[in-house]
């Protein structure tokens, strides 16, 4: 069984048989020794102050409480500086109206610079005591001991496939068992690792594949290495949530239940994190970096909002992260957006963006290169309803500046929604509008070109419909929406659907040309849009509905003939295949965009659960039934070290790769039924030799017991010895009887 | 061929079996009465009326004289073939889940149900294989099974066995002399009942299937497991086929979850594996219940199934059935022949 918390608390209780008296705790009964009432709790030291004297005190003093005053209430007099001979000693003693104060004190003001030459330091008063009292500072310096340099295990192994193929793992979590597995296309995964009860909800990939991240109780574990020994640990009891940041560098856990540290302490949180619900932690130490609460969401009094538009309760992820690991925002509804700095985890210039009525924002997924932009920046966008007779706006603002890049106004929204390119070179808009009678709907898709010249944005097309969902081509410039004549409500019948495709007009140059609707197709009941990582290769499906459940695989870069109409746009639509997977719930692309993996979770529902795997051309490469599948999930990637040219290099000598793989290919398939031959070879030889022993020992033992050889034959043949006798039965039917009265 | 569909029963099949030739073939179910079929037209031969309980099971002894059956009203009765007389009944103080005569027919074995206070066992009853002879009340031997209840048991060859299957997913081995336990073997998941043990023709190996949804090819000298064949239904029979190197598994959803899902999802299929390489060859849909008993032509030339819709369809072999070979078979045919 995998090590788990769950195993080392079992471990915990098998040692009873010890005498606990006989335990010698008293080196950890002083690591976690309690801090108990001492009066003390609410005092700070503060280290790092100029010296003053008697003149120049109550100015410092002032200047000393603005700053004190931002993370809690404190006094003039409860600021105590000793002095000596007329000259301060350069530290002070503050005491706070409460211990968290204090605690947030020293957690926000150490380091904080006063001006230049000084730099606070802040302590708890019982930490001084605690740590510097005498003796418990030994006067020698006493290095501190370096831990030998252990190797670690490759964590990016993985991604040498040893059977040099470059195939792509996943991790499949049925019943209680977590796998990972080599994607084999028609032949059954090769598994690498195979464990019961490795998690206890679900399992989730770090975004560059490095770990796999399995959730229990008491908190979050993260695996990796070719061992899959455990590498992290996040101990956040109670965790239902967890989001990485886009590099693996930092981890946001949630859990709905606020943290309580127990008296005993905790391994790896402390009092600040009490009764809190979201931990920030530090990937490489495994220690938290700040703690939240929930926030309260606002009970939407705003009339424009339908009942059924209502945010859920907590929304996920509550936490966005910048492209480069560098911020983390959250937003609070309708006022304000935190931008905090990693890896300090103190907010961007101390103060939170307000933005009235905010209501949403995304970051940018990669780090933006505007055109006449020369200094670092990361973007993000947000919209804000219509509050008075103030318009709705949609935003970009660049970080850390905080500038406004661009603005949008807009009249009459029912609701936006954002979806970022994932390049960052376009946002779009969806914008529901409703007529001024606010009976009739229709939808608007502005399009903003964050790469061009300032940022221009351009108005595609007005929907009549509902637009269900959106999906740009990652890495391109087109798009995917699915619309719906009536909305989505609880009726049982998921209404018909129609899936349009966008792309860009041609353009001279390197120009985008201006958005193009492609093609509509109507009367579908699809509700998912799958891009191929890639782009170039889109799946349109139904999934988790009752009726239907079909899958559509699109190419929008034909190579066959393109239609009059459409000469003029930068794509040429094809549909390619359809297939068929009854209860499909989730679809997934593989990393490199070769195959696709659909699957029924017995999460959604408990019918024929299970998996097919597809290539990207839509042929169906394996399908399998599995009790009670939960979960399939392809490891992620990291980019590609190779530069630009290196790639293009590779697809201008594309032919002569694929001349070796096919070989490769076709040579591996004779193998395999070789091999398949020679296993049933084997297979058929054993079964005849066990049958031949068994015959041989049968004889063996009816001759000993005097036997016939055939005893039911033989019983059958003695009385046979009379006469044959042959048994006739004489059957006649009457068709049909005439009476004729003869004359 | 067209499946022949036999509705004598009212209520779900139970059992089915043929008799050695294989020209008859023979029903109970759960509507207390036994019924006998030609099995090449599906005509009706006649009923075995006495039982005043659902009827579990029934075997046909190897001249084809006489039929026992075992019903929930707690006897086992001996019943002549020919004239639907009942000649013997034995009372016991459960109902009696399985019976099956020894390869001689001199003996006859019963497995009865554990309840009120009972404990479930395998009696061996001696017979007399005339049809005035006055049967004994004796019982020969009885195995008392107080780990797991025995759910179905069978002779192996040369009577030199009974073989067991438990409500536990194990499988014992007893010596058919003296009842010694002699080993016990769990081949199915922990607490998923064997659901069916049938033999092949010479009772050297057996196959049992399981709620487990596997069923497993097993020898009967030493208990060697020797297939398995894993399917994605819980499984009530299994069977192996003579002539071919098949064996016919049938199950489906737990009857009484039939209602709450789809037809789609009730599996309610006889599953044809190859009985060496343990690759499913192909499966056979008709029943709208799922498959309570399957039952193999011992002359090999079809099979028949009786489900929990109470039906019994009788399946003749078509051509492709008895053409259809791997390669490797095929080869070591070449090799033999030459």
């Amino acid at each position: 069984m995998a090590p788990s918390f769950d195993h080392l608390r079992d471990a915990d209780v098998d040692e009873d048989d010890y005498d606990e008296d006989e335990i010698d705790i008293s080196d950890l009964r002083e690591k976690y020794e309690v801090q108990l009432e001492q009066g003390y709790d609410t005092f700070i030291v503060i280290d790092g102050l100029p010296e003053v004297t008697e003149e120049q005190k109550p100015k410092l003093v002032k200047f000393l409480l603005k700053k004190l005053n931002q993370v809690g209430r404190t006094k003039e007099d409860q600021v105590y500086m000793p002095m000596e001979n007329g000259k301060s000693l350069r530290f002070a003693f503050v005491e706070y109206a409460s211990a968290a104060e204090a605690a947030a004190a020293v957690r926000q003001l150490d380091e904080v610079p006063l001006d230049k030459k000084h730099t606070l330091r802040v302590n708890k008063m019982t930490d001084i005591d605690r740590y510097g009292r005498e003796g418990r500072v030994d006067e020698n310096y006493v290095p501190p001991k370096i831990e030998e340099f252990t190797e670690k295990e490759h964590l990016r192994s993985f991604l040498a496939d040893p059977s040099g193929r470059g195939r792509d793992q996943f991790a499949m979590y049925r019943g209680d068992i977590v796998g990972v597995f080599w994607n084999n296309e028609k032949d059954p995964p090769e598994n690498i690792v195979d464990r019961n009860h490795w998690t206890e909800s679900f399992i989730q990939w770090s975004p560059l594949g490095t770990f796999l991240v399995s959730v229990h109780q008491q908190g979050v574990q993260l695996w990796g290495g070719a061992s899959w020994s455990r590498q992290k640990r996040f101990a956040h009891p109670f965790v239902n949530m967890l989001d990485f940041s886009p590099n693996e560098k930092y981890i946001v856990t949630w859990s709905n239940r606020p943290i309580s540290i127990p008296d005993e302490g905790h391994p790896q949180l402390s009092l600040d994190e009490d009764g809190k619900n979201y931990v920030i932690w530090d990937v490489e130490t495994a220690k938290p970096l700040r703690s939240f609460a929930n926030l309260d969401i606002p009970a939407s009094n705003d009339s424009h909002a339908t009942p059924a538009k209502q945010q859920p309760k907590f929304p996920w992820p509550a936490f966005k992260w910048s492209a480069d690991d560098k911020y983390v925002a959250r937003m609070t509804q309708g006022s304000s957006i935190s931008v905090y700095e990693l890896p300090r985890m103190n907010l961007l210039d101390k103060t939170t963006i307000k933005i009235e009525g905010v209501m949403d924002f995304e970051w940018a997924p990669a780090t933006p290169q505007r055109e006449g932009v020369k200094q670092y920046e990361q973007l993000f966008c947000f919209w804000t309803p219509e509050i008075g007779s103030n318009p709705a706006k949609v935003g970009l603002m660049s970080i850390p500046s905080k500038q406004i890049v661009r603005s949008l106004n807009l009249f009459s929204v029912t609701d936006a929604k954002l979806h970022w390119q994932s390049d960052a070179t376009y946002l779009s808009v969806k914008v529901d509008r409703h007529s001024k009678s606010k009976k009739s709907q229709a939808t608007t898709l502005e399009i903003f070109r964050v790469k061009e010249k300032g940022v221009p944005v351009e108005v595609v097309d007005t929907i009549k419909d509902t637009v269900i969902n959106f999906a740009w081509e990652p890495k391109g410039d087109r798009f995917v929406i699915i619309t719906t004549p009536e909305p989505t409500g609880p009726t049982a019948v998921a209404p018909k659907t129609s899936v349009a495709f966008f792309c860009p007009e041609k353009a001279k140059g390197s120009a985008v040309g201006n958005f193009k609707h492609l093609r509509t197709l109507e009367k579908k009941n699809s509700n998912a849009i799958y891009w191929s990582p890639k782009g170039r290769f889109v799946v349109v499906a139904t999934v988790a509905n009752q009726q239907s459940s079909d899958l559509e695989f699109f190419d929008l870069d034909f190579e066959g003939e393109k239609p009059e109409s459409d000469k003029d746009l930068t794509a040429n639509l094809q549909l390619m295949n359809t297939a068929d997977h009854y209860g499909v719930t989730d679809i997934q692309w593989d990393p490199s965009g070769r195959f696709i993996a659909s699957w029924a979770s017995v999460w959604k529902h408990t019918m024929e659960n299970g998996y097919h795997v597809y290539d990207f051309k839509g042929e169906l490469l394996r399908e399998e039934h599995v009790d009670k599948f939960r979960q399939w999930l392809w490891r992620p990637r990291p980019p590609t070290l190779l530069s630009k040219d290196e790639q293009k290099q590779i697809r201008k000598n594309l032919r002569e790769y694929s001349k070796i793989f096919e070989q490769e290919d076709a040579e591996r398939g004779a193998s395999a039924d070789l091999a398949v031959v020679e296993a049933r070879r084997r297979l058929l030889d054993e079964w005849l030799g066990w049958r031949a022993s068994v015959e041989a020992e049968i004889e063996e033992e009816k001759l000993a017991r005097g036997l016939p050889k055939h005893p039911v034959e033989a019983e059958a043949k003695a009385p046979e010895t009379g006469e044959e006798q042959v048994i006739e039965e004489i059957v006649e039917e009457v068709l049909e009887e005439n009476e004729e009265i003869v004359p | 061929m067209r499946p022949i569909l036999l509705s004598g029963h009212e209520r779900a099949l139970t059992q089915i079996k043929y008799n050695p030739d294989g020209d008859l073939l023979f029903s109970v179910s759960k509507d207390q009465q036994i019924c006998v079929w030609y099995s090449h037209n599906g005509e009706r031969l006649g009923t075995y009326k006495g039982h005043q309980g659902a009827i579990w099971t029934v075997d046909v002894d190897p001249t084809s004289t006489f039929i026992a059956s075992g019903s929930a009203d707690n006897t086992i009765r001996l019943w002549e073939i020919k004239t639907g007389r009942c000649l013997k009944t034995w009372d016991f103080p459960t109902a009696v889940k399985r019976v099956e005569f020894s390869e001689d027919g001199r003996q006859l074995l019963g497995v009865t149900e554990k309840r009120m206070g009972h404990l479930g066992t395998i009696v061996v009853l001696d017979v007399i294989l005339e049809v005035d002879a006055e049967q004994s009340d004796e019982r020969a031997l009885t195995i008392v099974c107080d780990e797991s209840k025995a759910t179905v048991a069978g002779w192996s060859y040369l009577n030199k066995y009974i073989i067991a299957g438990h409500e536990d997913g194990s499988v014992s081995q007893y010596d058919a002399k003296t009842g010694e336990l002699l080993d016990n073997v769990p081949v199915h998941e922990l607490n998923m009942q064997v659901t069916d043990l049938q033999w092949s023709p010479d009772r050297t190996y057996f196959i049992t299937a399981s709620k487990d949804k596997t069923a497993r090819l097993m020898a009967a000298r030493d208990l060697e497991p020797l297939k398995t064949y894993v399917t994605d239904t819980p499984l009530n029979s299994a069977c192996i086929t003579p002539k071919k190197d098949y064996v016919i598994l049938g199950g489906g959803q737990a009857a009484m979850d039939v209602t709450t899902t789809a037809a789609r999802q009730g599996k309610f299929e006889a599953r044809f594996y190859h009985k060496i390489f343990e690759d499913e060859i192909g499966r056979v849909r008709g029943h709208f219940g799922p498959l309570n008993t399957v039952a193999a032509d011992p002359t090999g030339k079809g099979y028949a199934s009786g489900g929990e819709d109470g039906y019994v369809r009788i399946h003749h072999f078509d051509k492709g059935y008895f053409d259809f070979k791997y390669e490797v078979e095929r080869e070591r045919e070449r090799e033999n022949r030459l």
